[in-house]
């Protein structure tokens, strides 16, 4: 052994020190929290109440179909969008198709505040001159309505994302080697057939990472919510994250805040304990 | 394929490119005119022209503060990350056992937890103590980022053959000297990953800012381009200049590091 035990433990006590500190810590004592009804200054053991009573509160309820709704939408738009994208950039090599790939991910950079900021304008603003100029009533409103506003988050999130999954799916495509397209081509296959039967399936595995990537991030979205609709109109809008934080630190209901926050780490843990038994059957 | 085919495809993709880069065009056009310019028409120039929003966005978002605020947090926070995370997953590369299992699980167990299941007890936890400033956000971007990057530099470490630690041994190079001069300088394309996925992460970041290091003399970019948001009142052509300005620094950073940039975001999304 090259490594005696003291400098082994060298190495590695500051990160066990970190995620101690920073993450299991705080996870034990948010699971104490979740059966107290702690304000932020007292708090008193309630037992399982605060799940009874989210579970009938219509408010949580809400924000989480919400978002279930709302993840399963994008999951379905930026992989779709994603995939286009990486077929269109991979499919010459140029000049024209490197910009592109800038370009398609060059919203992924700008910070959640950021691009709510940026599409309010546009939700707001430029759609109403739209609505003016075309007489277009489609336009009018966008973010003042919980059906468009919605439409609203998932859109922003599908520009955000959609760029990002492209690389994921550039790089599968790229493993593909060339010579058994070229083999196809030579055998006279056409350019779907050549998508169907050879490129499709070599996506599988990235498949299952950009959809499980893309659903951990929904469920979690909180930036672009705010900044876009901030949960309006009347709380309609407001998806999880921003109930959880709502209800932590503006009502100062931490220890009900909680519970709902254990739901999501259940809920985020499930979802990826799914994807690594789906990659692990594909894989054995 | 034919001339005429590929021309069209290209003018298609052109078309659709166009589209995607639409909304940072529309917010540059309208950042560079006054009030009425933008109730004329929103969606290209018009004659009101003026660059005078700049300067009133400048000051009002504080910039040089908060950009510095933004720089300092991110870089000690990532160089903190960097070492510790690297440290860690080098003892594990190196030493098989019950106790590197343990840590390896720690790490992939910790990834699953969403920040908001644990953002209630973590602030009350440094609240009681009276611990929230710069340091304490950097301490905290530590200990959230920590777990993917020892998982990614233990990857990395895997790919370095024992051989070399071997023979530093053999010239009598203590453990860490191998680690500083021989080992880490070899998993430099890891490092670059590293660094740029969470300079990113904690550039951008909203949420734990605002519930750490929301006071005066501390602002971050985010941060302080929210605050300013609300002060605009809907003046729509100071907070599209505010927000230009919050965009240029990771726009200049990306355009210069471009395709490392990618290939990191990718590597950290499949590892």
């Amino acid at each position: 052994m090259l490594i005696k035990k003291h400098q082994y433990l060298a190495f590695v006590l500051p990160a066990v020190f970190f995620i101690l500190l920073i993450i299991v810590v705080p996870f034990l004592i948010g699971i104490y929290y979740s059966f107290t009804d702690s304000n932020g200054l007292r708090s008193s053991f309630i037992g399982w109440k605060n799940f009874e009573v989210l579970f009938q509160d219509s408010t949580f309820l809400q924000s989480f179909w919400l978002t279930v709704k709302f993840s399963f939408v994008s999951v379905i738009l930026i992989n779709l969008v994603g995939l286009a994208f990486a077929l269109i950039v991979t499919s010459h090599n140029n000049r024209l198709t490197k910009s592109l790939r800038t370009i398609f991910f060059m919203p992924n950079l700008i910070g959640g505040i950021l691009l709510g900021f940026i599409w309010q304008f546009i939700f707001t603003s430029a759609f109403q001159a739209i609505a003016a100029a075309f007489h277009l009533d489609f336009f009018k409103g966008w973010l003042s309505n919980p059906s468009t506003g919605f439409w609203g988050i998932v859109i922003l999130f599908v520009w955000q994302m959609s760029g990002y999954i492209m690389l994921i799916y550039i790089s599968f495509l790229n493993a593909i080697p060339k010579n058994t397209i070229q083999a196809a081509v030579l055998d006279g296959a056409k350019a779907t057939q050549i998508f169907f039967f050879i490129k499709l399936p070599q996506l599988a595995p990235a498949f299952t990472i950009s959809l499980f990537l893309t659903l951990a991030n929904s469920f979690k979205l909180y930036e672009q919510n705010l900044a876009l609709t901030n949960g309006g109109p009347y709380r309609s809008t407001e998806m999880i994250s921003m109930y959880i934080y709502n209800t932590a630190f503006v009502n100062f209901q931490q220890g009900y805040a909680q519970a709902a926050g254990i739901i999501l780490f259940l809920c985020v843990t499930i979802v990826s304990f799914i994807q690594l038994a789906l990659s692990r059957k594909r894989e054995g | 394929m034919k001339k005429s085919t590929k021309i069209l495809l290209g003018f298609l993709f052109g078309i659709i490119a166009l589209f995607w880069f639409y909304p940072f065009i529309i917010v540059i056009i309208n950042a560079l005119k006054g009030k009425r310019g933008i109730f004329q028409n929103p969606l290209w120039f018009t004659r009101d022209f003026t660059f005078s929003n700049f300067k009133t966005a400048y000051q009002a978002l504080d910039f040089t503060s908060s950009f510095f605020n933004s720089l300092v947090i991110t870089v000690a926070s990532v160089i903190v990350i960097t070492l510790v995370s690297a440290a860690a997953a080098y003892a594990l590369s190196r030493v098989k056992g019950p106790f590197s299992s343990i840590l390896y699980y720690l790490c992939a167990g910790t990834m699953l937890i969403p920040f908001q299941s644990i953002m209630i007890p973590l602030l009350s936890l440094f609240g009681k103590v009276n611990f929230l400033n710069r340091t304490s956000l950097v301490i905290m971007n530590t200990g959230l980022s920590v777990s993917l990057s020892i998982i990614l530099f233990y990857g990395a470490f895997q790919g370095v053959s024992k051989t070399l630690d071997e023979a530093a041994a053999l010239d009598g190079a203590y453990p860490f000297k191998t680690f500083v001069y021989i080992i880490f300088p070899a998993v430099s394309p890891m490092t670059g990953t590293v660094v740029i996925l969470n300079a990113m992460k904690i550039w951008n970041d909203y949420l734990l800012p605002s519930l750490v290091v929301n006071k005066d003399g501390m602002y971050t970019i985010p941060l302080k381009m929210y605050s300013f948001f609300g002060e605009t009142n809907s003046q729509w052509q100071l907070a599209l200049a505010g927000l230009v300005l919050s965009m240029v620094p990771i726009i200049i950073l990306f355009l210069l590091l471009q395709k490392q940039v990618m290939t990191s975001v990718t590597e950290g999304s499949i590892k």
